[in-house]
């Protein structure tokens, strides 16, 4: 039995409502709650008042705004319903299976996609118990000093986790932020820093209200591999998520532009530095190759997650090699 | 201390009222407020579905669930499949002997239920496999269940037909 720590709890109904709630102090906002609840059961964090997202229907909505040319969605809709989704997995397939991937039915039931791009970073020295914890001293995300990852390090380089991130990067999708000085949006790949401790640029009082993906107006190929221990529940170790631009029909097409984001490395996804893919001819082997060797080359594992790290950073290029021959195939 | 919540929901069918404090989940109101001790706590973290109740139709996981996010609404446990008939689902789970420990089967029951609720037809052992990713068995080594899943389908969509 895992309890949870003393809260109280908010459930307002408006986004204006929301808002004002998370200007208390002490509050912090619980969506699906499959992440914060195992976190707070483990004594991670003790907040005063949980504000719940789950009222609002603003938070609700799945829009193709045409004339934005952008897929709107609102951060309260689960990521059953984006896996089950026929019109975004008829056009952004990477994301409604980077979504059908997470965690297990159940948890895709209860879990939002506000809740995955928000995902706190893991570690396996922190995502333990409290008493498992005790026995090492904590660490720097945990009330200890040091880093058992790095141990010459002053930084906490838990991994960013969330299986629709990199896809979502990978697709040049924008955040709405709303707090209580109102909107901004921004660019996902500029939404995350290198601090396993506090990952994400969210500003105080702030939430993500929704997530916006421009719908491309070439021909592209996207496609998210993902590897893990079994083949639910698990949390990705191997995590690759890429978008090709292309021109050309059928076998002859060749790639305009390639867009390519890991996952669980450190706090931050990584773009990889692509430039090399553009104008090779999508359909040959030896794009695949080429794929596989910059994932293996700029993806630099560390041991924060299970299994040994030379092992993932070596399945990387395995992934992604393979997740080009799937694309190609299908197309 | 947080003052307590008054929280009202239909659990099985029965309008409740009950008072707990705001840091209990759903599972912890049931097991400990209503005495409805057919959800389990198992791994009380996500990874074991023993605790899988419905909220409004929905399998969900009563662990990760907290109690403010079920006021107002419809839970189903269990407890609620004890009607005068026996649900396909209990019978074939009892036929094929898929149940050893028992532990597991209150959260594959709400779960199974559930998803043969919403497919409305005669489902595959692959679709089950998929569909009960979550909700883990210590004992039967799962090939039981499956075929009590697919069994139960077959006749509940027969039943819809005739
Ligand atoms: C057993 C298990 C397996 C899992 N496997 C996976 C997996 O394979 N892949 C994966 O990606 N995840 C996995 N998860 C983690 C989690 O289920 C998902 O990441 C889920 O999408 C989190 O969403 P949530 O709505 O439940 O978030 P919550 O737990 O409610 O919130 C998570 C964090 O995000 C913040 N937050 C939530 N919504 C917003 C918002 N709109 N704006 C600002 N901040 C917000 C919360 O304050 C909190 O800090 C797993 C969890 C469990 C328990
Ligand atoms: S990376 Fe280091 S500091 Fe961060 S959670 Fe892991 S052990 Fe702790
Ligand atoms: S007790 Fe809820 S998932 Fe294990
Ligand atoms: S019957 Fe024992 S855990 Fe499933």
């Amino acid at each position: 039995m895992l309890r949870l720590p003393i809260f109280g709890t908010k459930s307002p109904t408006s986004l204006e409502e929301l808002v004002a709630a998370m200007a208390q102090p002490g509050a912090h906002l619980v969506a699906g709650g499959t992440d914060l609840l195992p976190n707070l059961k483990h004594g991670l964090y003790e907040p005063k008042v949980l504000v719940s997202i789950d009222r609002v229907e603003e938070l609700q909505h799945i829009t193709w705004d045409e004339d934005a040319s952008m897929l709107r969605i609102g951060t309260g809709v689960t990521l059953s319903q984006i896996a089950a989704d026929n019109e975004i997995g008829a056009r952004f397939p990477s994301l409604a299976k980077a979504a059908g991937l997470v965690a297990s039915p159940l948890i895709r039931n209860m879990a939002t996609i506000g809740g995955n791009i928000n995902l706190d970073t893991r570690c396996r020295y922190v995502n333990q118990s409290e008493f498992w914890r005790s026995a090492i001293g904590g660490c720097l995300k945990s009330g200890g000093d040091v880093c058992h990852v790095v141990p010459k390090g002053r930084s906490c380089v838990a991994a960013m986790s969330s299986d629709c991130v990199p896809v979502l990067t990978s697709l040049g999708a924008q955040l709405g932020q709303v707090g209580p000085n109102g909107r901004r949006d921004l660019a996902m790949a500029d939404y995350y820093s290198s601090d396993g401790i506090a990952h994400t640029r969210r500003e105080a009082g702030e939430i993500t209200a929704e997530v916006c993906i421009p719908i491309p107006t070439r021909d592209t190929a996207a496609q998210y591999a993902k590897w893990t221990v079994r083949k639910s529940i698990d949390f990705p170790l191997v995590s690759i998520a890429m978008n090709f631009e292309l021109s050309g029909s059928g076998h002859d097409a060749t790639i305009v532009a390639a867009t390519i984001c890991l996952g669980v490395l450190a706090a931050r996804p990584k773009l990889l530095r692509a430039d090399k893919l553009k104008g090779l001819r999508f359909s040959d082997a030896e794009t695949a190759e080429v794929v596989g060797e910059l994932c293996y080359a700029q993806g630099k594992t560390l041991d924060n997650v299970p299994y040994e790290a030379g092992y993932r950073r070596s399945m990387l290029r395995v992934f992604g090699k393979r997740a080009v021959g799937q694309l190609v195939k299908s197309r | 201390m947080p003052d307590a919540l008054l929280l009202h929901m239909k659990v099985n069918g029965e309008d409740v009222e009950v008072a707990a404090p705001p840091h209990f989940t759903l599972l912890e109101v049931l097991r400990y407020k209503l005495d409805l001790i057919g959800s389990k706590q198992g791994c009380d973290k996500g990874d074991c579905g023993a605790c899988t109740v419905q909220l409004d139709g929905t399998a969900r996981l009563s662990c990760l669930t907290l109690a403010a996010q079920a006021d107002g609404r419809k839970v189903r446990t269990v407890e609620g499949m004890t009607a005068a008939h026996l649900h396909p689902l209990q019978d074939c789970m009892d036929k094929q002997v898929a149940a050893q420990c028992g532990f597991c089967t209150p959260g594959i029951l709400m779960a199974a239920e559930a998803y043969l609720t919403k497919q409305a037809r005669a489902v595959s052992r692959d679709e089950v496999a998929e569909a009960m990713a979550g909700n883990l068995c210590r004992c039967t080594g799962y090939v039981k269940i499956v075929d009590a899943i697919v069994e139960a389908s077959e006749i509940m969509a027969a039943k819809e037909q005739g």
